[in-house]
């Protein structure tokens, strides 16, 4: 029994409580992405100069933040690992592109 | 729940049957699977990652000859798209959550509408795909694009070798995601059959939220390729 008892005060409570009250919230974000998808379409068909595509991708990226921090449960994740994990994705991608363009954009095109 | 059940849950012989006997407790097991997921969804950025800097590189040399190309797409279709798989991410998390709280007829509901929009996102692309082998828009011997004008430019006409570099892009970058959604669907198939013989309780459901996280990553993939292929320069 003394074993057990070390063993009993281990966390027992379900990983997942914060998801009880979040069916609303998963409908906000919903909403949103559906708002933001349409968004693009507009800011697309309207005249912004070179500013057309960095409106583009923001949106877009702002869409895929919210995919990921609330329906991926990255916000309120139990492993702490899985941050670092997601964190070094970004920043191999950031290194992927930035250093590539370093390359192509500084070369002379016909 | 009596003291007694909480620690009997740690004795070899009554543990969860799910859980593998090299896990201490069904949370360990649960947050080795959910890095693993994570570092496999990583390698998938990676992956595409590669076609979206080839992509980036060409748009920005070829720019006008690819908002020609890109303007023979129906935005209509691909914002129809972008729609049905936003609505499918939403089932997606209502089967999770389904899943956790032990509502087996929410489980199973909310993985057929998974599956249904799954199918209505790829019969809408296999329209587009058809589209494109009619107007000889595929890559190849076959491939024309001729007297097509510059968007903003009447008098200049796009590149057909240009042009063939942006449609092969759109065919290896919608069909690897399309491929993707295959493979999604059959996961989500299996989950299915699994879930309606009461295979997963609020104390099992990691296949549930892993297949979750590959179908979010999937329509994230999504949410970056709409604007990119169909949405070059559309105000002009």
């Amino acid at each position: 029994m003394p074993e057990d008892t070390k063993l009993s005060r281990e966390p027992t409570e379900p990983a997942h409580e914060h998801h009880e009250s979040s069916l609303t919230g998963y409908i906000v974000i919903w909403l949103i992405l559906l708002a933001g998808t349409a968004l693009t379409v507009i800011a697309a068909r309207i005249d912004l100069g070179r500013f057309n595509a960095a409106v583009a991708l923001t949106i877009a990226t702002i869409k895929a933040l919210l995919v990921a921090l609330f329906f991926m449960h990255i916000k309120g994740a139990h492993e702490k690992l899985l941050k670092l994990v997601v964190i070094s994705t970004i920043f191999f991608l950031f290194i992927l592109l930035t250093l590539s363009m370093a390359d192509y954009g500084t070369r002379t095109w016909s | 729940m009596s003291d007694s059940t909480v620690v009997g849950l740690h004795h070899e012989e009554q543990h969860h049957p799910e859980l593998l006997h090299h896990f201490a407790e069904p949370q360990q097991q649960e947050d080795s699977a959910s890095l693993g997921m994570w570092i496999f969804l990583g390698t998938e950025v990676m992956f595409f990652g590669g076609l979206f800097c080839a992509y980036l590189i060409y748009r920005l040399a070829y720019f006008g000859d690819f908002a020609a190309a890109s303007q023979t797409l129906s935005w209509k279709l691909g914002a129809t798209n972008t729609a049905v798989l936003i609505c499918s991410s939403l089932t997606v998390v209502f089967a999770v959550y389904a899943a956790q709280q032990g509502k087996r007829t929410m489980l199973i509901g909310s993985l057929v509408l998974t599956i249904i929009l799954g199918f209505a996102f790829l019969g809408i692309k296999a329209t587009e795909y058809a589209e494109k082998f009619e107007k000889h828009h595929v890559p190849g011997p076959s491939f024309q694009f001729d007297n097509v004008p510059v968007p903003g430019h009447p008098d200049q006409m796009a590149n057909r070798g240009h042009a063939q570099i942006y449609f092969a892009l759109y065919f290896i970058m919608t069909g690897l995601h399309a491929l993707h959604m295959i493979i999604g669907i059959g996961f989500f198939t299996w989950l299915l059959f699994a879930a309606w013989r009461g295979r997963f309780t609020p104390e099992y459901n990691t296949p549930v939220e892993m297949g979750g996280l590959y179908w979010h990553f999937v329509d994230i993939v999504w949410i970056y390729l709409f604007p990119l292929l169909y949405l070059i320069d559309l105000h002009k």
